[in-house]
């Protein structure tokens, strides 16, 4: 790797990585660390995933140990690591946990879940707003909404 | 207590699915979905079904459907000890070997199992490219969708994002019914 990415800079690197990385985060790993960022040569990006997937677990978050290290060590490799996996897994609860309450909702009226996936995409991925704030503004109103819906049905 | 046992049971599964997971997580995800609906009755059927939705849907490494599961068995404690199971030890082997791995870039050998297994790396991603167009593509229109995003995502250095977004739109607009 020519150059050395600070540990913020593989934090965010992969922390974008993961927020765009619907269904699947190859694509958009292979976006930032080849196309965007340059980190990799396509040839390096090849030869590093044929390496992670030689090996068990999951290929990306061994890509973030792979990467991260080469720039910065076993903390670079905690640093990837942590911006990949860390939002998402907040992410994925708060969605679990939402699901488990309003299922019987969703059942019943899928589609007024509607509005709020196309605002949270349109926020996050093309606006490019901090993730935070559009969760701080979306979450309430849509749990609130949920809430006297459910109250209704 | 029962649920120490439940964080006991999710962190040596997961921990052990972490070190056999070749190919990725996808791999143990049946073998996942049958200790938690199976042997251990954390979740029915239907709940690991949307889990997994859910999971897919959510942006991120397809792996957090262990989160799910381990939220849903023991609940936050339960979602953190699946997640650090399925990724710690594969992480610490993974650091090691690409150490040594790096460590003899200059060798034969090295660069011959390289090469060799750059081509297999390739067939796999096609593969799993060809499994998945199969099982989602079941109409002609599906089919162009994937063949234009591909396009794209070949000729253009184009956000896939927007690809994403462009189909879900289709979607809503009724095509593929």
């Amino acid at each position: 790797m020519t150059p050395r990415p600070s540990l913020r800079a593989l934090f965010s690197a992969f922390f974008a990585i993961a927020l765009s990385g619907f269904g699947g985060t190859l694509p958009f790993a292979r976006r930032t660390l080849v196309d965007r960022l340059g980190w990799l040569t396509p040839e390096d990006f090849t030869e590093t995933l044929s390496l992670c997937q030689s090996l068990p677990g999951p290929n990306i978050v061994n890509m973030s140990i792979v990467v991260g290290s080469r720039a910065q060590g076993w903390r670079g490799s905690v640093a990837a690591a942590s911006g990949l996996i860390g939002t998402p897994v907040i992410i994925v609860i708060i969605l679990g946990a939402l699901y488990s309450r309003f299922e019987p909702l969703l059942k019943t009226r899928p589609w007024i879940a509607a509005p709020f996936i196309l605002l949270a995409f349109v926020a996050v991925a093309l606006l490019r707003l901090p993730l935070p704030y559009v969760l701080l503004v979306l979450a309430p109103i849509s749990i609130v909404l949920a809430w006297r819906w459910h109250r209704r049905a | 207590m029962k649920s120490d046992n439940v964080l006991e049971t999710l962190a040596v599964q997961f921990a052990t699915l972490s070190l056999v997971a070749f190919g990725g997580a996808n791999v143990v995800i049946p073998e996942i979905h049958r200790q938690a609906v199976d042997v251990h009755h954390w979740m029915t059927n239907q709940d690991f079904a949307a889990l997994f939705a859910i999971a897919q849907a959510a942006p991120g490494p397809n792996f957090l459907v262990t989160t799910l599961v381990g939220w849903k068995a023991a609940g936050l404690a339960g979602a953190l000890v699946a997640t650090g199971g399925m990724c710690l030890p594969s992480c610490v082997l993974t650091y090691w070997v690409a150490k040594a791995w790096d460590r003899y870039h200059q060798a034969g050998w090295r660069i011959a199992i390289g090469a060799g297994l750059a081509p297999v790396t390739v067939g796999f991603v096609f593969s799993s490219a060809f499994v998945l167009i199969r099982a989602a593509d079941n109409s002609w229109k599906l089919f162009v969708v994937s063949a234009v995003s591909a396009a794209v995502a070949f000729f253009t250095k184009l956000n896939p994002l927007w690809c994403l977004a462009a189909a879900a739109v289709l979607g809503l607009a009724g095509l593929y019914r």
